[in-house]
């Protein structure tokens, strides 16, 4: 049995630039902002950087491939660094790579950070979907966008749940007006305002039933994160942000292969948090959890991810979201920092970002936003699609 | 003896009225509006005469088997390609065997029967599929924009089961340019309508009928139903007079419903004739077009074993109305759209891998494990069944035949489609097998989880920079 990642690494440094339609920053110059937010947070310099993780999604309109643009942006002196990607999630990908890395012995001090361009294309929304699973699939696959694909779950969630579109609708506009509040307080997010049920209902339809305020924004940004083991975290600072759980799970696509799935959940979030659960020792999430931030790219992916992260019932999540259960006053606030939804999503760093809300809510350091004392928080974070998807789920808290 | 032995027939959903189309050009060409009854079939924007060859053909399956037929003729005068064989195409999306011989029949509008008799001239153990479809194209307000529609039939001719037989055949052959088009022409290019008429229309096609009538010894009143394909309503009538042929006799020439499918149109008529014959009735159909083909028929017992003569009306009442002319312009390729940066984009397609994955591309083949039974798309190594896993154990199925029902769906807003919002959703084979695709010939009010599907071959894109007409299936709700 695997001991797991609890209590064996440790965050001691972040850095996240502001989120946004960034049309006058590059890339390099995003990196570099959030890198020299996060060693000086850590109170290292560049040199003490052993090895790095650059997470980068969209290399076709970002930085390209490879590790390359990474060094090249920060001058790093020849150390080893590798590109992970992995769709929406690569964030966390990068973040579990450079945990394992210093856990492992193999080096010290560990970077972890992301980056992305997203809106030098011409058009809204994300970049052309069409051949990023490949020239067969592009061939196969219906004509989808990320909005679509998840719509297909909102239509089988509301069907299962035998919420009219009416009420369905409501419920997910409760879950975006939340993360807008949240967003409002939130200085370096990109959609800074508030905005009501109503507003959200009659929104234009994006895809059926998902409307505009139902879906995140495209946004660019950068975030990054300083990690050691977690005996020497100390050293760097009193309050360090300490692993309890990072895992990772991928669907086998039997999901819209094989007549199993419901098609009302997603199912490699649950396996994922099941994981993360085992791993961090967390018996009770809806107790012990003090805090998430999940990957609401949409609205209706919270709501799934309420249930399949095992804190809301199964179908019972819609009562939760009523009760306020979820907001910032509530008893698990969801998104304190605005979310995809508010915050925003550039997709190598949103996996990142998460983990910079979580552990400055861990130090307290979040101001008006700031939710009381919190010691377990979680990140979850979702790449593809509810049907075939890569899920990270971690886990962080403020004591040993 | 040889004959027809099944028949399928394919209409596209959307209607145009004819009504809409002078509402719109009426200002330019007021005289069309006298011609302004009913309404024609269109082709949906990612159809052309291709797919709606194979869903004729498709049509034709519960009354035949696929196994059975060792030729595939394609007639056309729309081809989406001008070299690849649009037959060949058209097999692999039936799924015939890879032994089957195809050919292609184009050039006029009497290559339908041309490749009818083609057929029924082949040796007596041979069974041919002959599908006869077309998408010919007008000028805005003019008379062929108003009389074409589009549409496909198809038969299997064999000497087993026949319904009808063949008693013979007669053909003429004149350069007689009613109609033509170059081979970078558009639009269908005419002579003036009365020529057409006095000239060609009542001169060539009592030629062909009368030549054949003489030929088997009989007399017009001896045939139970006449078929054949009218420029005009007008003119159908006035045929009929002039033959002697009894009203009750001439076979409705579907132009109010439908309009002249063209190189189709012969083989759609004599299918509603077959769907009403009783068994011994004598159906002449004669093709106008460069000449014209007449064939006689004999009606058999064996007609009233197929399992449906419902055909034509099902695809009559499958349909929903195109009530926009612009849109009509815009699938047809006649109007410049702003599309925007995201339609603009054109990913490439590898025609290697099409030809590597011709199971799943061309011909909706996945696999069924063997191990396990659970059907499959598309085919993989390792069976998809968590429970089963099992590697290497599979063999093909074939889900293009198959219904399903709804799992979801979605109508997307931000995908770049030639019909926004795009329709898509997970299918639920019945027998087993689950994957998502496009859905077509509907409106995002009628789709219901749950609700029954079937799938329909389709063009889902046309790559003009790299001269590709991609094709793939779609789901469709259930017309059965």
């Amino acid at each position: 049995m695997a001991e797991g990642i609890k209590n064996k690494v440790a965050i001691i440094g972040m850095g996240c630039t502001r989120f946004g339609e960034l049309w006058d920053r590059s890339a390099e110059s995003l990196a570099s902002e959030a890198f020299e937010e996060a060693i000086a947070d850590a109170g290292i310099e560049k040199k003490d950087i052993d090895a790095a993780w650059f997470s980068s999604c969209f290399d076709e309109v970002n930085v390209g491939k490879s590790a390359i643009p990474l060094a090249g942006a920060l001058k790093l002196p020849f150390i080893p660094i590798t590109r992970v990607e992995n769709f929406c999630a690569s964030g966390t990908e990068a973040i579990r790579a450079a945990s394992y890395a210093v856990a492992s012995g193999a080096c010290d001090v560990a970077l972890a950070l992301g980056v992305e361009k997203l809106k030098d294309i011409g058009y809204g929304g994300l970049p052309d979907f069409s051949q990023l699973r490949g020239i067969y699939n592009r061939q196969i696959y219906p004509n989808v966008t990320a909005p679509g694909q998840f719509a297909m779950l909102a239509t089988r969630y509301f069907d299962r749940y035998g919420l009219s579109p009416e009420e369905g609708k409501r419920t997910l506009a409760k879950i975006s007006s939340k993360s807008h509040a949240n967003g409002a307080l939130t200085p370096k997010a990109h959609l800074r305002r508030k905005v009501d049920v109503e507003t959200i209902m009659n929104a234009p339809m994006i895809a059926w039933p998902l409307g505009l305020f139902d879906c995140c924004g495209v946004t660019e940004g950068s975030a990054a994160a300083i990690i050691v083991r977690a005996e020497d975290a100390g050293k760097f600072r009193k309050d360090p942000v300490y692993a309890k759980a990072l895992q990772i799970a991928v669907s086998p696509e039997e999901e819209y292969r094989y007549q199993q799935w419901d098609g009302t959940h997603v199912e490699t979030t649950y396996r994922c948090g099941v994981n993360a659960y085992k791993e961090a020792g967390v018996k009770n999430p809806r107790e012990e959890i003090n805090m998430m931030e999940v990957h609401d790219c949409f609205s209706i992916t919270e709501l799934v991810t309420y249930e399949d992260l095992q804190i809301s019932p199964r179908g019972k999540a819609k009562e939760d979201v009523d009760a306020g259960f979820y907001d910032l006053d509530g008893k698990i606030p969801c998104q304190s920092d605005g979310g995809l939804k508010s915050f925003g999503h550039p997709i190598g760093a949103s996996g990142i970002r998460m983990a910079y809300e979580v552990y400055k809510q861990l130090q307290g350091k979040c101001g008006e936003r700031q939710i009381r004392d919190p010691h377990l928080g979680l990140t979850h974070n979702l790449g593809g699609f509810p049907a075939n998807c890569v899920i990270g789920v971690t886990i962080w808290g403020n004591e040993l | 003896m040889k004959g027809i032995t099944a028949y399928g027939i394919y209409l596209p959903y959307h209607r145009l009225k004819r009504e809409t189309i002078v509402k719109a050009m009426g200002w330019f060409n007021p005289g069309v509006a006298g011609l302004a009854k009913g309404e024609k079939a269109v082709a949906n924007f990612d159809e052309d005469s291709l797919t709606m060859a194979v869903a004729a053909g498709m049509d034709c399956f519960p009354d035949i088997g696929r196994e059975e037929i060792d030729a595939l003729y394609l007639a056309s005068t729309t081809f989406p390609y001008k070299e690849r064989g649009n037959a060949s195409i058209a097999a692999g999306a039936l799924n015939l065997s890879a032994n089957t011989r195809t050919a292609e029949f184009s050039g006029c509008l009497k290559s339908g029967t041309t490749a009818l008799i083609s057929a029924l001239n082949a040796s007596d153990s041979e069974t041919t599929m002959v599908c006869a479809s077309d998408t010919r194209l007008g000028k805005a307000g003019g008379t062929q924009e108003q009389m074409t529609g589009d549409g496909a039939a198809a038969v299997a001719v064999g000497s087993k089961g026949v319904i009808a037989s063949l008693i013979d055949h007669y053909s003429i052959s004149y350069d007689f340019p009613d109609h033509r088009r170059l081979d970078s022409d558009k639009f269908i290019r005419s002579w003036e309508e009365r020529w057409m008429r006095e000239a060609g229309y009542f001169k060539i096609l009592p030629e062909a009928i009368n030549g054949l009538l003489a030929k088997c010894g009989l007399q017009i009143n001896d045939i139970a139903k006449v078929v054949y394909a009218p420029p005009s309503l007008r003119d159908h009538k006035a045929m009929a007079q002039s033959l002697g042929i009894k009203p009750e006799r001439v076979q409705s020439p579907l132009i109010e419903p439908v309009g002249n499918t063209g190189t189709a149109h012969p083989l759609v008529m004599l299918i509603a004739a077959l769907e009403e014959a009783q068994p011994g009735d004598k159906i002449l159909v004669a093709s106008m077009g460069s000449g014209s083909d007449a064939l006689l028929f004999e009606v058999t017992e064996e007609i009233t074993k197929l399992k449906s003569r419902n055909k034509l009306k099902k695809n009559l009442d499958y349909k929903g109305e195109l009530d926009n002319y612009t849109k009509y312009l815009s699938f047809k390729g006649m109007l410049e759209k702003e599309i925007g940066i995201r339609g603009e984009e054109v990913s490439p397609t590898s025609l290697s891998l099409q030809w590597r994955e011709q199971n799943a591309v061309l011909k909706l083949v996945g696999a069924k494990c063997k191990v396990c039974g659970t059907p499959q798309f598309p085919a993989e190594t390792v069976c998809i069944n968590p429970e089963c896993g099992a590697v290497g154990q599979m063999e093909e199925y074939s889900f293009s035949d198959k219904t399903g029902h709804l799992f979801t769906f979605t109508a997307d807003h931000l995908a770049f489609t030639e019909d926004p919002p795009g329709l898509y959703g997970i299918i639920d084979f019945d027998g087993g097998g689950r994957y998502w695709f496009d859905i077509t010939d509907c409106r995002l009010e009628s789709l219901k989880v749950g609700q029954p599907v079937q799938m329909t071959f389709r063009r889902r894109y046309l790559d003009e920079a790299r001269g590709i007409a991609g094709y793939f299936w779609k789901a469709m709700p259930f017309k059965g």
